[in-house]
Formats: structure tokens, C-alpha cells, sequence
């Protein structure tokens, strides 16, 4: 069977990457294909990332407070690169408050600080087109 | 068999998080068995163990100062004059990460991230608003800088200048540690040989010109928050901190002339006794270094002077008004840790930018130490305890192996350029998400003693658009404003001194004197020097 091919993208400027590896090391040991972008991704540069490696899910990690206008921008050139039926998931600091504007913006999966890894893992293992 | 008749040897062993294995009690013979007191002597005298001043707190409690900035110069400006009002004795910057990352207001990058996490910083114009009305002979400001470090500590000196005082006088401190950004945190912007030399050009021009000035503040905090265990965390620092004494020192400044100015930023959360043995131990071992291998002469150039009060890694999101009990354990250990400044972590921070009331909160807690109880009546108080001297030996002896394994790997520049340190602590953080999620490693909230009741509301920083287009506007007029020619004229200085390989601060300064932004300066040195490519290992 394919692995599972997940991009995790760092957008912005926000420099916190350890929950994003912790992140990427759970999901390579559960078996998914992992491709790490490392920091500060313009939204058209995860556009292009996750078209050019056939990601299944395009995973992003914020802490630094700019999940809505990234994800605003980001939604339509997902959509334009044919993504729009990827999972699209995100994780980080992200108040309970914005996960319905989140939710609106196709990001299905959201795990704010805090989440278990293992539910991660099994979200996207039963979500994953 | 019932509990109390455990022989020693089936207690459970408990082991911390450095790797030492922790003894349920401990004698004399412990310290002498771990090296003895030969490491440990009297406060204010070589190795300094017990604190870099004989009297310590009896003479002048920590500095006190809340990390804050948001928004426009203006807000920050009205933050600090709360804080002062509030008895606060020192201010720490915050920037916005477009500031942090060198790139002006109206960069397409920093879209929807000017002023979020920090004060947004274009030109001087900004400086002299934000710091209005700050006494700063009174108040020492530290700005939390690193990736354009060069450039705000120039403007902070010329805007100090403008306002008549006297730079041979002026005290302050910069971050300005980026082999720290790389292994965490993030905000770099050159590759790593020609951020060292801006380090380097930093410390070396205040050496001259600023010499009361700490151009640099060498963090553990971020390498133990990126995973680092505790005697990592100080073991990786004084490496990192070592690499900028080479680069002054090949320079041909003896040691003497800048190392009193360097000092260092460390995390708090974890074991209490681990966490003051930690701090006793590196200032022993830093004072040996400086006089062993750097044949330092002034105790000033031994001393390992620090700030400490920061813990996020150990704040939970979950039951956040614990954090406001965590808080005051991080302070106590400080208190008891011999810490010259304090920035205490707020009960909010797991959410959001702490709240006025928050960051009340973590004032007052440092002030009951002192008021109410006895924290500052006399020096090291742990001094003597035979388990917390045995610990502190030990921690000295943990670090010492862990930066003689950096050296015998090639040495903290290369392993950080290749992304080696990096992998490292990522691994241990890891392993320390899957021990706190299978509940093996205990967090209060976390994984134990749960409730389902809601979180207290929390108050949310709000993030205005409107700022953000008031900032780009306001840069817009300085652009308009300033003496172009005057502007084109320091840049291409900038320019000049960056491929010649001289000092670049005598040109910078002229450059924010001049108005230039951030982003202009940092464009020109990147043009130079070019961007820093991340290595991505696992």
C-alpha cells in the first residue's frame, strides 16, 4: 500500500519549530511519509511544496498567532493547484475561539497545544483521502 | 511488606532529568565524594558558585524585568510606563517578528505579523517613541534581538546619544545570541560564519564606545525549550558563548575588555533542586573557563551574570491558573539560584501575549519574595545543603563532559551549522511528548489530575489591522521626511565595511542615525552576505 505523503509546513515568520518536528518524528514512526519544509514558508511556496510532492495532507504548524491570515491565503492556492481534496490540518497555538473560522477555511484537522500525538497520528490515518 | 520497611536499595530510583540519579539522602561524605567544596568557596570570590557578589540580594534585590512589547511603539510605550509604575526596575523588549527577522512594515512577508508578537521597529523614529518619557540611567532596558541584533543595538545607542546620554555610562543588554537561533527560536537571517562576525562586531564596538553596554546575552533558555536537558542547556551556552569570545578575541582585544559584558539567559522549569544546582554549577564552571583557558584576570570577566524567571516549556495550557503557582516556584528558584535580573513568565503566556493583569501577577509574585519572605535577607541559602552541593558538583561534572564531547565532534559552530545540535535536542523532545503523553513524565493538568471543569476565561491580546497600516504609514512619512542622499550615502557604507570585513557598527550607527530602516540595512548585508539555509535533519 502508498504511504501516506504529509507535508508539514512552518508559514510565517514564527521561528518555534520544536512542536512541528516532535510532530513529523510521530508521524514517520507511523509510517507516514513525512516532508518537513523547515521555516518561515510563504503561502505559495507550501502551495508549490505540497503540489510538487503529491502530499495526501498538507499539515501546518503556528504558534506565533497568524493562523487565519495564512490560512486565508493559503486556502485559494491550494485550491488552485488542484489540493482542494487533500486533508488540510493544523496544529500549534490556536485559540479555541478561531476554530470554526479555521474549520470554514478547510482546515478539518485542528490540534491546538497540548494535543496527543497519538491522536494525530489516528486522525489523519482515518481522514487521509 | 509494608512500605516503611523498603530496604533503600527497592526504592524506585528516581533519576533527573541532567541524568543523575538522585539518592533518598545525602551526607558529607556525598560531597566529598563528588569532589568535595574546592568548586564551591564564598560568594563573590573564584569560582563564584555561590554568587558573583559577596552580598548579593542584601545589598540590591534582582533587577526586575517583564518581558513586553505589541503592537506600535506607541502601545509598547504605554506597556512600560505601567510596569515602571508598577515597580518595575528594568524594561525587556518584545519585537514583532518582521523586526526580528530584519524585514521593514510593508515587506509582502510581514503581512499579518506587524506588531502580533512584539513591537514593530522600522527606523530610530520608533525607538524615540517607544522609549518617551524611560529614564534610562534609572531603568536598563534588555532588547530580546538576535537576527538584526546589530542593527536595533545601534539604534538604541543613537537614540540614547540624541537624548544627551552619555554612551561611556549607558547600561542596557542585547540578546544578540544567534547560534542560539538556529538551534531554536529561529529568527535568523545571514549564514552562520558572518552572523558570528556581527556578534562579534557588537561586542567589540561597545567594548569601545559602550562599555558599561552587554552587547550579548548567551541563551540556554531556547535550546532547553527546543528539548535540551538541563546540564545541556548550560553546557551548549557557555560552548556558543566561547565561540563569540574566540571571534572578539582573534580580533586581538584581550578578554579582559569585553568578557565582563557578556552575559547569559537561562530557563527555570524542571526539578527545583536540579534547577539551583544547575545555576550554582555553571557559575563555577564558567569562572573556570574565563580564567583557565581565556587566563581572565578580572572577576568581572568570570562572572556569570544572568537573567532566568522564564519557563515555557513547563506551563500547561491546561488548567492554566496553575502556571500562576509554577510561576512563583520559577521565581523562588531564581531567588535561590543567585539570578541578577528576573523575567518571571505569565500564567497566560500558553495562550496568548500576557495581559496587564497577567504580568501583575508575575510583578508581584517577585516582589512578595522580597517583602514577605525573606528571599534576599542573605546569600545563597542552599549553600551548604549536602545534597544540593553534592548536585551541583555533579551537574559541573555533566557539564564539563557534554562540552568536551562538542569540541571532540568538531565544535558547537560546526555542529550547529550542520544541523547536528539541532537533531539532538529535537530527539529528546520527542521522547520527552511521548513520555508525557504515555504519562511516564508527569505534568500536573496534563497527564494527572485532570478536570473537566472550564478554563477561566482568558483574555486574548487583540491583533489590529489597523496598527499594522498605521505602522506602514508611519514609516511611509520617515522615508518621506529623511535626507535621502544622507540615507544612500550610509548604506553604501554599510556596504563597503560588510565585503572590506570591517567593524560594521561605526557604519550601521550612521545608517539609523540617518533614518534607514531595518529592512534597508538588513537588505544591503544580506546582498553581502546572502540568507542562512536551514538544514532539515532528523
Amino acid at each position: 500500500m502508498k504511504k501516506i505523503r504529509i507535508v508539514l509546513a512552518k508559514p510565517g515568520l514564527d521561528g518555534h519549530d520544536q512542536g512541528a518536528k516532535v510532530v513529523a518524528r510521530a508521524l514517520m514512526d507511523a509510517g507516514f511519509e513525512v516532508i518537513y519544509t523547515g521555516l518561515r514558508q510563504t503561502p505559495e511556496a507550501i502551495a508549490r511544496i505540497a503540489l510538487d510532492e503529491d502530499a495526501d495532507v498538507i499539515a501546518l504548524s503556528s504558534m506565533a498567532g497568524s493562523h487565519l491570515p495564512v490560512c486565508r491565503k493559503l486556502k485559494p492556492l491550494l485550491e488552485q493547484a488542484g489540493l482542494g481534496d487533500k486533508l488540510w490540518i493544523i496544529g500549534g497555538n490556536l485559540p479555541a475561539q478561531d476554530h470554526d473560522a479555521l474549520r470554514a477555511l478547510g482546515f478539518k484537522g485542528i490540534f491546538p497545544s497540548s494535543s496527543r500525538l497519538e491522536d494525530i497520528v489516528n486522525y489523519i490515518r482515518t481522514n487521509a483521502p | 511488606m509494608k512500605p516503611k520497611d523498603l530496604p533503600e536499595k527497592e526504592l524506585r530510583p528516581v533519576v533527573n532529568e541532567s541524568g543523575i540519579e538522585v539518592k533518598p539522602l545525602y551526607t558529607a561524605a556525598d560531597v566529598e565524594a563528588s569532589g568535595g567544596s574546592g568548586m564551591i568557596g564564598l560568594p563573590g570570590q573564584y569560582p563564584f558558585a555561590r554568587g558573583i557578589h559577596s552580598m548579593m540580594y542584601r545589598k540590591q534585590p534582582w533587577t526586575m524585568r517583564q518581558y513586553t512589547g505589541f503592537g506600535n511603539p506607541a502601545d509598547t510605550n504605554k506597556r512600560f510606563h505601567y510596569l515602571i509604575a508598577n515597580g518595575q526596575t528594568g524594561l525587556n523588549v518584545a519585537f514583532d517578528l518582521p523586526t526580528q527577522c530584519g524585514m521593514d512594515s510593508d515587506d509582502p512577508q510581514a503581512e499579518g505579523e506587524v506588531g502580533r508578537v512584539g513591537m514593530a521597529v522600522d527606523t530610530l523614529r520608533d525607538f524615540e517613541i517607544a522609549f518617551e518619557g524611560v529614564d534610562l540611567e534609572r531603568i536598563t532596558v534588555s532588547l530580546t534581538i538576535n537576527g538584526a541584533a546589530a542593527i536595533l543595538i545601534a539604534m538604541y545607542l543613537a537614540m540614547a546619544e540624541k537624548r544627551g546620554y552619555d554612551l561611556a555610562k549607558l547600561r542596557g543588554t542585547a540578546q544578540n545570541d544567534i547560534l542560539k537561533e538556529f538551534v531554536g527560536r529561529g529568527t535568523w537571517v545571514y549564514p552562520v560564519e558572518p552572523s558570528i562576525r556581527l556578534v562579534g562586531d557588537t561586542i567589540e564596538y561597545c567594548a569601545g564606545h559602550a562599555p558599561k553596554y552587554s552587547p550579548v546575552s548567551v541563551c540556554g533558555y531556547h535550546i532547553r525549550e527546543s528539548g535540551a536537558d538541563p546540564a545541556q542547556e548550560m553546557a551548549y551556552a557557555f560552548c556558543i558563548a566561547k565561540a563569540y569570545a574566540d571571534d572578539v578575541i582573534r580580533r586581538g582585544l584581550p578578554v579582559d575588555e569585553f568578557a565582563g559584558r557578556l552575559s547569559f539567559n537561562f530557563n527555570c522549569f524542571g526539578n527545583l533542586f536540579e534547577q539551583v544546582a544547575k545555576f550554582r554549577a555553571g557559575r563555577s564552571l564558567w569562572a573556570k573557563i574565563m580564567k583557565e583557558q581565556y587566563r581572565a584576570a578580572k572577576p568581572g570577566s568570570m562572572w556569570m551574570r544572568m537573567i532566568a524567571g522564564g519557563g515555557g516549556g513547563g506551563l500547561t495550557f491546561e488548567q492554566p491558573e496553575l502556571n500562576i503557582v509554577r510561576g512563583a516556584y520559577y521565581a523562588l528558584v531564581c531567588a535561590l539560584a543567585g539570578t541578577q535580573t528576573m523575567a518571571l513568565c505569565c500564567y497566560d503566556e500558553a495562550y496568548t501575549i500576557p495581559s496587564e493583569y497577567a504580568q501583575r501577577i508575575s510583578l508581584r509574585t517577585m516582589q512578595l519574595l522580597i517583602e514577605e519572605m525573606g528571599l534576599t535577607d542573605t546569600v545563597d541559602p542552599l549553600g551548604g545543603s549536602y545534597y544540593v552541593e553534592t548536585l551541583t558538583n555533579q551537574m559541573r561534572a555533566r557539564m564539563e563532559a557534554i562540552m568536551a564531547e562538542v569540541d571532540a565532534q568538531g565544535g558547537i559552530v560546526k555542529l550547529v551549522a550542520e544541523g547536528a545540535i539541532q537533531a539532538r535536542v529535537s530527539a529528546q523532545a520527542y521522547r520527552r511528548q511521548r513520555d508525557t503523553d504515555a504519562g511516564k513524565f508527569r505534568k500536573v493538568g496534563v497527564n494527572c489530575y485532570r478536570t473537566e471543569d472550564k478554563t477561566p476565561e482568558m483574555e486574548f491580546h487583540p491583533y489590529r489591522e489597523q496598527d499594522a497600516r498605521a505602522q506602514i504609514q508611519a514609516l511611509e512619512r520617515v522615508r518621506a521626511e529623511r535626507d535621502a542622499a544622507r540615507v544612500q550615502a550610509a548604506l553604501a557604507r554599510v556596504q563597503a565595511d560588510a565585503r572590506a570585513g570591517a567593524n560594521l557598527m561605526p557604519a550601521i550607527m550612521e545608517a539609523t542615525k540617518a533614518y534607514a530602516s531595518v529592512g534597508e540595512i538588513t537588505g544591503v548585508l544580506v546582498g553581502v552576505f546572502g540568507r542562512y539555509r536551514e538544514p532539515v535533519r532528523f
